[in-house]
């Protein structure tokens, strides 16, 4: 049993498990599922500094934090306890062209010529993961979710503007990943 | 041209009302029967299924940069199973709590609020998708990231925090 939770969860497991969080929030105490909103909160509790858009109770939203605080827990003993010793299997396609920008380390699911703190303080790691984190936060702000609000509970909820904001995340992802991003890389 | 100025601020004033931000329940209900009191241990809960969800972030692979480099290159269909899994379970569930009504474990009801459209979905949904594809992670698994051992990601969430408060410095003059 052990044995089998060690290995990658298939997409439709995994898929499944996620879903079920939409329900499971709406059961527990008609929480709307979204993470991001979080960003949020967490600018309230600790920067407000006067600006209208933080000017609310966050206490009442405190669930949410609780929320994001299992998730690093869950990830905490995922890796500590139920950690696949294989390394991780990548399209080697993307292997080639990753091998063109130096990036030839599969041990981890983040590679580490990118997500260490020596990578941090040069351009490329900068750009990527700084700017890229603003771009995050701002981001799913600006559009008021993000994949768990729009993409998730937006769909389930049938809500046509959060389909919207899907498509947009998507188009973003693409022109970055295709176009901008090998630009980044070669830094 | 003062009629022009009148106009600009009007359309101020009609920007500064809209609500663009859906996700704070409490500003969009007003719960009054709701006792002020903060009870942690209720809170737990809400822990329990977060730490479930860490557990399947890690292990599906969700918050792997490279799964997610595959996914906007369509090298694999990992990602988009996940989502369209996810998003099918999301759909029956709350089409079977409406139809049946479910209440919540304390028997009080289940409500839902419409969005609306505005620009900021595009516009922003834009800016975070190069973001997704730069750090290869959405808000959630930015947390994950951390529990992983990845400490520099507390830098990317220190950003990603920072770019909420721009945004919500910034909110009346962008457009949406």
């Amino acid at each position: 049993m052990l044995g089998f939770l060690k290995q990658p969860w298939s997409w439709y497991v995994a898929g499944a498990l996620i879903g079920l969080i939409v329900p499971a929030l709406l059961i527990l105490g008609n929480r709307h599922f979204g993470i991001s909103s979080n960003l949020r909160h967490m600018c309230a509790a600790c920067f407000p500094a006067n600006i209208k858009f933080f000017q609310y109770d966050w206490k009442k939203e405190i669930w949410n934090l609780f929320f994001v605080g299992g998730i690093l827990i869950g990830a905490i003993i995922a890796t500590v306890f139920l950690s696949n010793p294989v390394s991780v299997q990548v399209n080697p396609t993307l292997m080639a062209e990753l091998k063109s920008y130096g990036l030839t380390t599969y041990t981890k699911q983040l590679p580490p010529e990118i997500f260490s703190f020596e990578s941090l303080f040069t351009l490329r790691g900068f750009i990527l993961l700084a700017v890229g984190g603003f771009f995050v936060g701002f981001g799913t702000r600006y559009a008021g979710g993000c994949t768990s609000g729009h993409a998730i509970m937006g769909l389930s909820n049938l809500q046509v503007p959060s389909l919207i904001a899907t498509i947009s995340f998507m188009a973003g992802g693409f022109l970055m990943a295709n176009f901008i991003l090998p630009f980044i890389m070669r830094l | 041209m003062p009629d022009l100025n009148l106009i600009q601020s009007k359309k101020q004033l009609r920007q500064k009302s809209i609500n663009t931000d859906f996700e704070v329940t409490s500003l969009d209900i007003k719960e009054e029967n709701k006792a002020t009191i903060v009870h942690l241990g209720s809170y737990i809960k809400y822990a329990i299924v977060g730490i479930v969800f860490g557990i399947v972030f890690v292990k599906a692979e969700i918050i792997s940069w490279f799964r997610i480099q595959e996914m906007f290159r369509l090298q694999s269909f990992h990602m988009f199973g996940v989502i369209g899994t996810a998003v099918v379970v999301g759909i029956i569930s709350v089409w079977l709590i409406k139809k049946f009504k479910v209440k919540t474990i304390k028997g009080e009801p289940i409500t839902f609020q419409p969005k609306t459209f505005n620009k900021g979905q595009i516009i922003g949904g834009l800016i975070f998708g190069l973001g997704w594809a730069m750090t290869g992670a959405c808000p959630g698994p930015l947390f994950a990231q951390i529990g992983t051992g990845a400490f520099v990601v507390a830098v990317v969430l220190s950003s990603a925090i920072a770019g909420t408060w721009v945004y919500g410095y910034y909110k009346e003059r962008l457009p949406h």
